[in-house]
């Protein structure tokens, strides 16, 4: 619910507090809490099963959690809306398996992704601007994809297709940006292109990056947080974080 | 348990019946009173009623009895009366001597709603000191209907013989029956005969009470009457609900046959077998076949023949489901509305063959003799046709549910259906694996198919009855879980039945399957739905 | 304005069909109408009202094929909608009847006077108008499919299980039409049809109108379906159908863009149904039976789906096909057919008719592309 009131719970763009979750007795997350401010980039490392997908499927709207707040811009409950609301409210998010449109063009794709109306009657009867088409192209220009905007996205590369996921988060113009694992089955060339693009991103939106290549988080040099068994283990510089005895346990084994 | 034993009794004693003739010695009492039945005039056979039961002879009983079923005949040319017993063999009246050969025409002795009252009052006196406890019971039951203020001396001291709680129980509430009926009975007898007549709660004393309750002038005789009506009225109300209950259960258990090959194809393996309900009817065409074969070459094995068919139905359907999965389904698995679509094709060939092979009528399949009849359950009255299928679906159930948790083969299928790559990783032969699931599930439609050609009639379109219903059931319980499948099975069946006397058949069918398309709505995965997030992907 | 260019729109296939379908409308009526009995041209009344069924059934596929090809929604109750817009103007011929029945009364039609009704049942009221019929006949269907929908939707019944309860929607609507307490004529339906609008629907003119209104109903829905799918909410639907969730995380209300495309595809079917009865004569509850909805899906598997002109090409050729079966000695084998064609098309052309259109044009250009003399390289 949005408050009248300007008064916000807290600065952060996004506050978890004390997330809980279980599926069939399995506790997903057990009191997760993170907050993000506005224009960070951040990473979340974390074995296998740690939780980091489903901390994004509450912040996405997927799966309600059972206890605890998710608060995005300082104020709106997010425990209480649906994906599309959510996406409306300008969280992006991009899937761990790429999903693009298969069947459909990459400009296309950017189009559906394009930041504006969403009901059916302004598909059916609302006019496309010239300026829409610049969109998709300046967007397609800066994940280096311009020169395939007219074939078909299923005709991608697995590299090409995540970069067309992190354009169509582009034209959505978020405000927070969800990226799950971009640079899985990534080339080396690939991965570094992508964290360049991300850093470049990151000029403009708030980013969190879920990954498990310690090289790629490297790159990013950004701040860095440890999920293990559903809660923050550490926080902190990658240096710091990789160094803290309880985070080595966690990855080497007890 | 008592009831249980005296109805066991009766059963025995039918079974005694059968064992006619009684050679007797000559009474000449009875010789001169079955004749006067020859006039075929009623006030001539009401004397001979009564003259029969006063020679008392042996023979009396079964020459009542045969009166009244309209086994009694006489030849009009030589005035002899003859009886047939139950199997339809031949006996003279006068003497009890079989009759080898029957006269060239024989009429029989007509009886009106008087004499047969006559006849039950009659018949009632005469069994009512009878050896045998079961024949007792039904004389006095006999009395009770017939409410014969004639029969109230013989009543009164047989019930001061009467050994038997039970049967004089019965015989003082026919007391209070025929009581109730004199004009010349006190006050408190009939308070009396009203509590003693209340304590039997069937339709049938209700009926009695309530005739008896408009005969009554008002006071505080018609107060009780009425409070006792009420109360019976409540319980068979209430009788009325078990029944129905119990009928729901039935057709669950039908349902549940039907529905749960289809919870292994489609809820384990994924797949949308439109022809599962072909399936069903392959079942009960072969128990046709096995029967037409057994009438044929070895009638003694008729009541052999189900047990005989279920291997064989199970064998063929599963064969059938082999060729399908090899032949077809396999090509198109993770595509769901396809596998629908060839399997829908599949469920038109196979009916339209039957429609060649056996014609498009119903083929008719018989019940053995355990399968016929029915008996008394603390008022409740089951068909033993009904209570085998329930007990049937039971077995199959419990049968399937060891397969998939005990069996090698229930391991594999789970782990392929779980993750196939993996599971072919570890050296499971995936696609026998998927032949099997699906053999299983198409040979229990085929069992299914045996005992559903009890209860349906045995035609080409057997199946079309039942896909829809088995998808709801399945979808309704929860994909992939058997006891879902169970669960919504019953609550189908008892809804549909409970449903059934409120807003009549078809409405109560339509409310159930709106009530399906609301409860999707608000649990789109069943009632035991698995959750988590492997299912949602 | 509409969000897409004309171009899009009626691209050169979808004008080749319009072409062809006036073509064929234009060449039926002028071989009913104007070429002699005689002339083994000649297309006779019979066959006029053949055709038209088979319009109708193109119709009905049309509008499976919008949702299922685009949107991914398997309804496999679609022939409930049909059977909805058949009522809807079956009730209006028969208010025409007045009082020609065979009891004739005054009011009521002749099963209401079997049954001792004493008064037009409620949801009889206004079918006198045909206006009001008009508005029915897209008013009934639509309604249903938007509160079907509307809540199957929003609570996000996908896949087969939505097809299963579609199944049981017209399952439902099968049992309670057959109900006499219904009111809408029992087991027998509505028949015995006398006049449309004062024509009679018997009058070799009305049939010719009713086959080329059949013809335009289906070119102007057509045209509907391809501004629909050309334009960006075309792109919004193949986006839900191939990654729903996916469709969801840009933002887009799902469930609002399949409820307006179901309803539409809905009315679709009630028009064709509309259009179905006066033609054929007669309308009752066999309509409704689940095996009919879908064999009008495997119309649209045949003509290949998501291409529109699949689906009426299938329509037609199935429905021809089993005309030519069940007519002659072969009658008893046509559900061997149609259940190989079941089998076979989803195993061997899953694309259908058009798919393989497309197979074979692309090997033909593939072929005929050499043959063209190479281009000589002139400079670097």
């Amino acid at each position: 619910m949005t408050r009248a009131d300007p008064n916000q719970v807290t600065p952060s763009i996004l506050y978890l507090d004390g997330i809980e979750v279980s599926f069939d007795g399995y506790r997903a997350l057990r009191g997760l809490s993170l907050t993000l401010d506005k224009g960070e980039l951040r990473a979340i490392i974390g074995p296998n099963g740690a939780g980091k997908t489903t901390m994004m499927d509450i912040v996405t709207g997927k799966t309600r959690p059972d206890r605890g707040t998710a608060l995005f811009a300082g104020s709106v409950d997010l425990t209480k809306l649906d994906e599309s609301e959510i996406a409306e409210l300008g969280i992006g998010r991009k899937f761990q398996k790429p999903t693009v449109f298969e069947s459909q063009s990459v400009a296309d794709n950017v189009l559906l992704a394009l930041s504006g109306p969403r009901g059916p009657w302004s598909a059916l009867f609302g006019l496309r601007s010239r300026v829409d088409v610049d969109r998709i192209d300046a967007v397609l220009a800066k994940v280096r994809l311009l020169e395939m905007r007219d074939s078909l996205a299923g005709a991608l590369s697995h590299g090409q297709k995540q970069w067309l996921e992190i354009a169509m988060l582009l034209a959505q113009n978020p405000k927070l940006l969800l990226v799950d694992e971009p640079v899985a089955g990534m080339t080396d060339a690939e991965t570094e292109t992508t964290a360049a693009l991300l850093r470049e991103i990151n000029a403009e939106h708030t980013i969190v990056v879920v990954e498990h290549d310690m090289d790629f988080v490297r790159m990013l040099g950004c701040r860095v947080t440890c999920l293990h068994e559903g809660a923050v283990l550490a926080e902190g510089a990658l240096d710091a974080v990789s160094a803290d005895p309880r985070v080595i346990e966690v990855y080497l084994g007890r | 348990m008592t009831r249980a034993v005296r109805w066991v009794a009766a059963v025995l004693f039918a079974l005694g019946m059968m064992g006619l003739p009684v050679e007797v010695a000559a009474n000449t009492g009875h010789e001169a009173a079955v004749a006067r039945f020859a006039t075929d005039a009623f006030p001539d056979t009401i004397a001979g009623i009564e003259a029969v039961v006063d020679a008392a002879s042996p023979l009396a009983e079964p020459v009542l009895q045969a009166l009244i079923d309209r086994r009694l005949t006489f030849d009009p040319t030589t005035r002899r009366v003859y009886f047939r017993d139950a199997a339809g063999a031949l006996f003279d009246a006068a003497s009890g001597a079989s009759v080898q050969d029957a006269p060239a025409r024989l009429d029989t002795v007509r009886i009106n709603n008087r004499i047969r009252n006559i006849l039950q009052g009659a018949l009632g006196t005469l069994t009512l000191i009878s050896p045998d406890p079961a024949q007792r019971m039904r004389a006095a039951e006999a009395v009770l209907r017939g409410r014969d203020p004639e029969a109230l001396p013989a009543l009164a001291s047989a019930i001061t013989r009467e050994t038997d709680p039970r049967i004089r129980t019965v015989m003082e509430q026919a007391r209070a029956a025929i009581q109730l009926r004199l004009p010349d009975t006190s006050e408190a007898e009939r308070q009396a005969a009203v509590a003693a007549l209340a304590a039997r709660g069937d339709q049938r004393t209700l009926a009695l009470l309530r005739q008896i309750r408009a005969e009554t002038q008002p006071g505080a005789l018609a107060i009780n009457l009425d409070a006792a009506i009420q109360r019976m009225e409540a319980r068979l109300a209430v009788l009325a609900r078990v029944q129905d209950l119990w009928a729901g259960i039935s057709l669950g258990s039908v349902l549940l046959l039907a529905a749960i090959g289809l919870a292994i194809t489609f809820g384990v393996m994924g797949v949308i077998n439109m022809a599962h309900g072909e399936m069903v009817m392959l079942g009960a065409y072969t128990t046709f076949v096995v029967q037409e074969l057994i009438r044929t070459h070895a009638p003694h094995l008729f009541d052999w023949s189900l047990p005989i068919a279920i291997p064989l139905a199970f064998l063929v359907t599963a064969l059938v489901g082999i060729a399908i999965e090899r032949g077809i389904i396999r090509y198109l698995y993770g595509r769901p509305l396809e596998t629908l679509l060839a399997t829908f094709g599949v469920s038109l060939v196979l009916q339209q063959a039957v429609r060649t092979a056996f014609g498009p009528t119903n083929r008719e399949v018989g019940s053995p003799s355990y399968m016929s009849g029915a008996f008394d359950f603390f008022g409740l009255s089951i068909t033993y046709g009904r209570l085998w299928i329930v007990v049937f679906a039971i077995a199959i159930f419990a049968g399937l549910l060891i397969t998939l948790k005990a069996t090698s083969l229930g391991l594999q299928m789970r782990a392929v259906t779980q993750n196939r790559r993996m599971a072919s990783a570890m050296g499971i032969r995936t696609g026998f694996v998927d032949a099997m699931t699906f053999a299983l599930g198409s040979g229990i439609a085929g069992l299914a198919g045996v005992a559903l050609s009890q209860i349906d009639n045995v035609s080409p379109n057997l199946g079309q009855g039942y896909i829809i219903d088995s998808f709801i059931v399945v979808v309704f319980g929860g994909v992939g879980n058997l006891w879902g499948t169970l669960v919504g099975a019953l609550t189908l069946g008892i809804a549909n039945k409970l449903l059934e006397p409120v807003a009549g058949a078809v409405l109560g069918k339509i409310i159930i399957l709106i009530a399906i398309i609301l409860f999707i709505q608000k649990r789109p995965r069943g009632l035991f739905a698995l959750k988590g997030r492997a299912i949602e992907q | 304005m509409i969000n897409a260019d004309a171009h899009a729109i009626l691209d050169r296939r979808s004008k080749l069909f319009l072409i062809i379908l006036a073509v064929i409308t234009a060449w039926v009526v002028f071989a009913n109408a104007v070429i002699p009995e005689s002339s083994q041209f000649h297309v006779s009344n019979g066959s006029v009202v053949l055709y038209g069924k088979y319009l109708t059934y193109a119709l009905l596929a049309l509008s499976i094929d919008l949702i299922w090809g685009y949107c991914g929604i398997l309804s496999l109750g679609h022939g409930a909608f049909f059977a909805l817009g058949g009522y809807a103007m079956g009730m209006y011929l028969m208010r025409q009847i007045g009082t020609r029945g065979v009891y004739g009364h005054p009011v009521l039609p002749d099963f209401m006077v079997f049954l001792n009704w004493r008064e037009l049942p409620w949801a009889w009221v206004g079918f006198d108008w045909f206006i009001y019929a008009a508005i029915m006949v897209f008013l009934v269907p639509g309604l249903l499919a938007f509160v079907f929908g509307w809540f199957a939707f929003r609570s996000r019944v996908t896949g087969v299980y939505l097809s299963i309860i579609t199944q049981a929607m017209t399952y439902a609507l099968l049992l309670a039409f057959f109900r006499n307490d219904m009111g809408f004529g029992g087991n027998n339906g509505l028949t015995d049809f006398k006049d449309i609008l004062g024509f009679s629907v018997q009058a070799s003119g009305t049939r010719l109108t009713l086959f080329t209104l059949s013809a335009l109903a289906l070119a102007a829905c057509f045209v509907l379906c391809r501004i629909m799918v050309a334009s960006t909410y075309g792109k919004i639907l193949v986006a839900i159908r191939d990654a729903e969730s996916r469709t969801r995380f840009l933002g887009y209300r799902v469930e609002h863009h399949k409820l307006l495309v179901f309803t539409v595809s809905a009315m679709m079917a009630g028009l064709a149904g509309a259009l179905y009865v006066p033609q054929v004569g007669i309308i009752n509850p066999s309509e409704f039976s689940p095996a009919n909805s879908i064999e009008a899906v495997i119309w649209v598997a045949v003509g290949g789906r998501g291409t529109l002109i699949g689906a009426v090409v299938g329509a037609l050729s199935v429905n021809a096909m089993k005309t030519a079966f069940t007519t002659g000695v072969l009658a008893p084998y046509w559900l061997f057919v149609l259940g190989a064609i079941f089998i076979l098309v989803t195993l061997a052309l899953p694309k259908g008719i058009m798919g393989l259109v497309d197979r074979l044009m692309a090997a033909w250009k593939a072929r005929t592309r050499p043959v063209a003399p190479p281009q000589p390289e002139t400079g670097a």
